[in-house]
């Protein structure tokens, strides 16, 4: 340790773990973010897995980050680059420095830049911090493998799992840093190895050995990161990633509405932990069906709403495309249904593990025939919590499949999140229908919004078929009738269109904005953040974010027609901007595109709205 | 409960088609199995057999082409108190649909499994299907398959099928029978439907659509019965080494104590999955009835069971209870 070693005091750091995929980086990350959470700060995380599983060792391909931003006020992203970079061997320093801030503290372990290691990673010479161009003055140096075998060597462990322990050295290390308290996470780890007090604590002792470590190296460093607690909103709070809180919210839903709650799904990077989630609380008497593909993830689900239940299903990437023959069903039968679409890179397999927003148009309009649906984005992950409820929601009351969408980055990024109180939330009231109509009733008979009629099996006198066939308004009986079939199509769009949505709110400079910006969905946090800054530099700028996609809020157009220049920022190469051209008339905005797979940069947003 | 409170609409098959036959001894089995109209869902893919719904006074579904052993899944899952029949043709099941097929049966979803075997496509106007022999000439293969068939049997055994019974859609009796036992059989029940396509594939189980033909080409199994067949039960089936036989009773040294003893509960397929096998081709007679039925847990039962478990082991049962099993910390 260099005592010039420079870590000053701020209100908002950025660390990112990083090492090979089995190092447990994205465990030490998250625990960072627990304990951070827990006193007070502001988090926003992401994760950044390798898309191999099982890469080589110590190989370029394999190296696995965890990036946490913490702050003493609010954070909208997990930040553009680290201001504290673990690197837990040779490839992790070698892939990630890129992330590091100029004049970033550097964390390695020496014991895992020997030859072999250095060769895996594609150095040409031992002096890999000169090969990289980084001052040691700034890196942390310690034969970190050493230190946990040795800490470790009484505990009766074998090697194995021994090292497996070294990410608990990292984590000591930064809590060191960051002066955080280690109670927090050595209750953390005797709860999650509950089953196994042995392996909980050899973690706890290999912690508090980083946490000394660099207690004892830093005797003389006195600067050290300190984060002050300034959050506004009082009340209690959990840490949770956005995955979490959809399955929260498709559980508060579903009790809200007194219905059973129904995922059929089919494991898909990164949707899949929602089917994780979900399928802990059968407590709550939640069902889940891990189905034999996306198709009868979808398909399932939609035969849980026939029979009443509150049928959802989720996914990811290809398994969009391969539900929309069932969704399309969902549409033609009037039945509820939630698909949540966690998009990540594509198209195909795409980018497995990464973020984009390139699967709007795709849930918009990608099925046969006139297929019209609500779309719903969320904006961050404590969000998702409130999408979801309101996807579900919409789609019992209106008697229609509904999208949610999210992405990767705000599916596996996390937030602080405020304890909600169900009373605090809407009644769910699904139309089901109204006993007085037995005896008259037929399947299309509409409420006055033009919603379809709930009748559920096992109701006397209700008995009815429905289908994928045009049915007759009057009767429900099949007909090709070609009045009746357009009648049908309007009759479906006008119910859409019906749904009553919030107003899109204008944030910033609404009155006298220069420039609006226009967003959708989880990148939400890096346009507002990017407003902040340009409004900070004296600039008039406004965000106009959009969380319903279809139905539109009602004052969409006065909205975007209201600035001298608009400028749709999106992770794909323009479809929002194309669906409000379609829905907006006259309306012709700028665009911002990136499809990166990776959540934009707000100080390339500011420079780049900066040039409109 | 008589037949007629099953029934609804006015079917629009063609005339002699086999579907008539078996929606009349479907709803004839419903009537006599008696569960309400309300309770049933009757839940079909896409195709001329899948129309049946439409002609049903229950709930239903006629949904999208492959998809309904998924969909009634759900159904059966989400409410397992309703009686649950998904219908499919041989195209719908075995094709398109032949991945729902086999996880419904691995799963052991408690429904009733109809599969309406014609042979070909029929809504599509005369294609050859999954279950036509190598060779068959149809518009799509007018110079001959150059593909062999599935035999739902064995697919249905490969899925680790505990239920496959077989009847002739002309046979009202044997197809009456054969829907009780799926509904008294507790888990995926499938049962062949052998049925004639009088415009495109007329003909096709011609050696059986008869009765008089059946007592001919026929053999009627019944658990806990000899496997003996013939005008005069003249003639039985018994093992030799590893295959089945047909011999004449009284001829060869053969006497009735030599024939098999039919035993569909039998927890090992081997032959039972011969009986299902055997064909008027190789000199055999098609196998009627209750093939196999062997009881083991259904899935829909074991889902709500673990929930029940769950129930009382966990202390957390509802949302706000949820959110206590979290790290909390509070910001005053």
């Amino acid at each position: 340790m260099k005592d010039s070693l420079d870590i000053r005091e701020r209100d908002h750091v950025v660390v990112r773990f990083s090492g090979d995929s089995g190092d447990g980086m994205q465990l030490a990350g998250s625990i960072f973010s627990t304990v951070s959470a827990s006193v007070g700060n502001s988090i926003s995380t992401l994760p950044d897995f390798p898309a191999d599983i099982r890469a080589p060792q110590g190989s370029l391909t394999g190296v696995s980050g965890f990036q946490v931003h913490i702050g003493a006020d609010l954070v909208y992203t997990p930040g553009d680059e680290c201001d504290v970079l673990v690197c837990m061997n040779a490839a992790a320093l070698k892939t990630q420095y890129q992330y590091a801030k100029p004049g970033a503290a550097i964390i390695i372990d020496t014991d895992s830049f020997g030859p072999k290691d250095l060769e895996k990673a594609a150095f040409r010479t031992e002096d890999y911090l000169g090969e990289m161009g980084i001052d040691p003055d700034r890196v942390i140096a310690c034969p970190l493998t050493t230190m946990v075998r040795d800490c470790l060597k009484d505990s009766g462990m074998d090697l194995k799992s021994i090292n497996k322990c070294r990410n608990m050295f990292a984590l000591g290390l930064v809590c060191w840093l960051f002066d955080r308290d280690l109670d927090i996470a050595f209750n953390f780890l005797r709860e999650k190895f509950a089953r196994k007090p042995a392996i909980a604590e050899a973690n706890i002792k290999v912690i508090q050995a980083g946490y000394d470590y660099g207690h004892n190296t830093h005797s003389s460093v006195a600067n050290v990161y300190r984060v002050e607690t300034k959050r506004k909103v009082p009340g209690r709070y959990m840490d949770i990633t956005g995955n979490k809180a959809t399955a929260y919210g498709f559980i508060a839903a579903a009790e809200k509405a007194g219905l059973q709650l129904f995922l059929g799904s089919y494991p898909i990077t990164p949707a899949t932990d929602v089917l994780h989630e979900l399928s802990k609380h059968k407590s709550l008497g939640v069902v889940t069906v891990q189905c034999e593909d996306e198709i009868a993830g979808c398909a399932s689900a939609l035969g849980a709403s026939f029979a009443g239940s509150l049928g959802v299903t989720s996914t990811s990437g290809p398994g969009i495309c391969l539900k929309s023959e069932a969704m399309n069903l969902g549409v033609i039968m009037e039945l509820p249904l939630v698909v949540l679409d966690v998009q990540r890179g594509g198209p195909a397999t795409g980018l497995p593990t990464k973020s984009e927003q390139t699967d709007l148009l795709q849930v918009l309009v990608g099925r046969n025939g006139e297929s019209p649906l609500p779309v719903i984005a969320a904006f961050s992950p404590t969000d998702c919590f409130d999408a979801a409820f309101e996807a579900c929601k919409m789609a019992l009351e209106h008697m229609t499949p509904v999208v949610l969408l999210t992405d990767a980055f705000v599916a596996n990024g996390s937030g602080a999140f405020r304890l909600p109180d169900l009373a605090d939330y809407p009644a769910i009231n699904p139309p089901y229908v109204p006993q007085e109509l037995k005896g008259q009733w037929t399947p299309y008979m509409r409420a006055e919004n033009g919603t379809r009629y709930w009748a559920v099996p096992g109701t006397e006198g209700f008995e009815h078929i429905l289908g994928g066939l045009e049915k007759d308004d009057k009767t429900g009986a099949i007909s090709t009738n070609p009045e009746n079939h357009d009648l049908m199509t309007r009759k479906r769009a006008q119910k859409i269109a019906n749904i009553p949505v919030p107003d899109l709110e204008v944030q910033g400079d609404k009155d006298d904005a220069d420039l609006l910006i226009v967003g959708f969905g989880g990148t939400y946090g890096h346009l507002r953040a990017a407003m902040d800054e340009l409004r900070q530099q004296g600039k008039k700028v406004a965000l106009a974010h959009f969380r319903n996609i279809n139905p539109l809020p009602k004052n969409t157009a006065e909205v975007l027609l209201k600035y001298p220049k608009v400028v749709v920022a999106e992770q794909n190469m323009g479809q929002f901007a194309g669906w409000l051209r379609m829905k907006v008339d006259g309306f012709v905005p700028r665009q911002y595109n990136e499809v990166k797979g990776q959540p934009f940069k707000v100080s390339e947003l500011v420079e780049s709205f900066s040039k409109l | 409960m008589n037949a007629q409170d099953y029934k609804k609409g006015q079917p629009r098959w063609c005339p002699g088609c086999g579907d008539h036959f078996f929606l009349a001894s479907l709803h004839k089995a419903m009537a006599e199995i008696g569960v309400a109209p309300k309770d049933i869902a009757v839940i079909s893919g896409i195709g001329c057999s899948s129309r049946l719904p439409h002609y049903m006074a229950t709930y239903g579904m006629n949904t999208i082409h492959g998809r309904s052993a998924a969909i009634a899944t759900g159904v059966k899952v989400a409410n397992p108190k309703l009686t649950v029949w998904q219908v499919s043709g041989d195209g719908d099941g075995l094709a398109i649909g032949g991945n729902h097929f086999i996880h419904a049966n691995r799963r052991n979803v408690n429904m009733n499994m109809i599969l309406l075997n014609n042979r070909i496509y029929g809504l599509t106007k005369g294609q050859y299907s999954p279950t036509c022999e190598r060779g068959f000439v149809s518009k799509s293969s007018p110079y001959g398959t150059v593909e062999d068939p599935f035999r739902p049997a064995e697919l249905c055994f490969g899925a680790r099928g505990r239920f496959f019974a077989r009847a002739v859609a002309t046979d009202a009796p044997g197809t009456i029978d054969v829907l009780k036992a799926a509904y008294a059989h507790q888990g995926a029940s499938v049962c062949e439907i052998l049925q004639n396509c009088v415009i495109f594939n007329n003909g096709t189980f011609d050696s059986v659509y008869s009765a008089a033909g059946r007592k001919q080409n026929a053999i009627y199994v019944r658990h806990g019965e000899k496997l003996v067949f013939g005008e005069n039960n003249e003639f039985g089936l018994v093992q030799v080494g590893f295959g089945l036989k047909v011999v004449e009773i009284g001829k060869d040294g053969y006497t009735l104590d030599d024939v098999l003893v039919h035993d569909a509960h039998s927890e090992d397929n081997t032959l039972q999955l011969k009986l299902a096998l055997m064909g008027n081709d190789d000199g055999f007679p098609v196998a009627l009835g209750v093939i196999r039925d062997v009881q083991a847990p259904t899935y829909d039962e074991a889902v709500h069971q673990q929930i029940e478990e769950v129930k009382a082991q966990k202390k957390y049962h509802t949302f706000a209870e949820l959110l206590e099993t979290n790290d909390i910390w509070e910001v005053k």
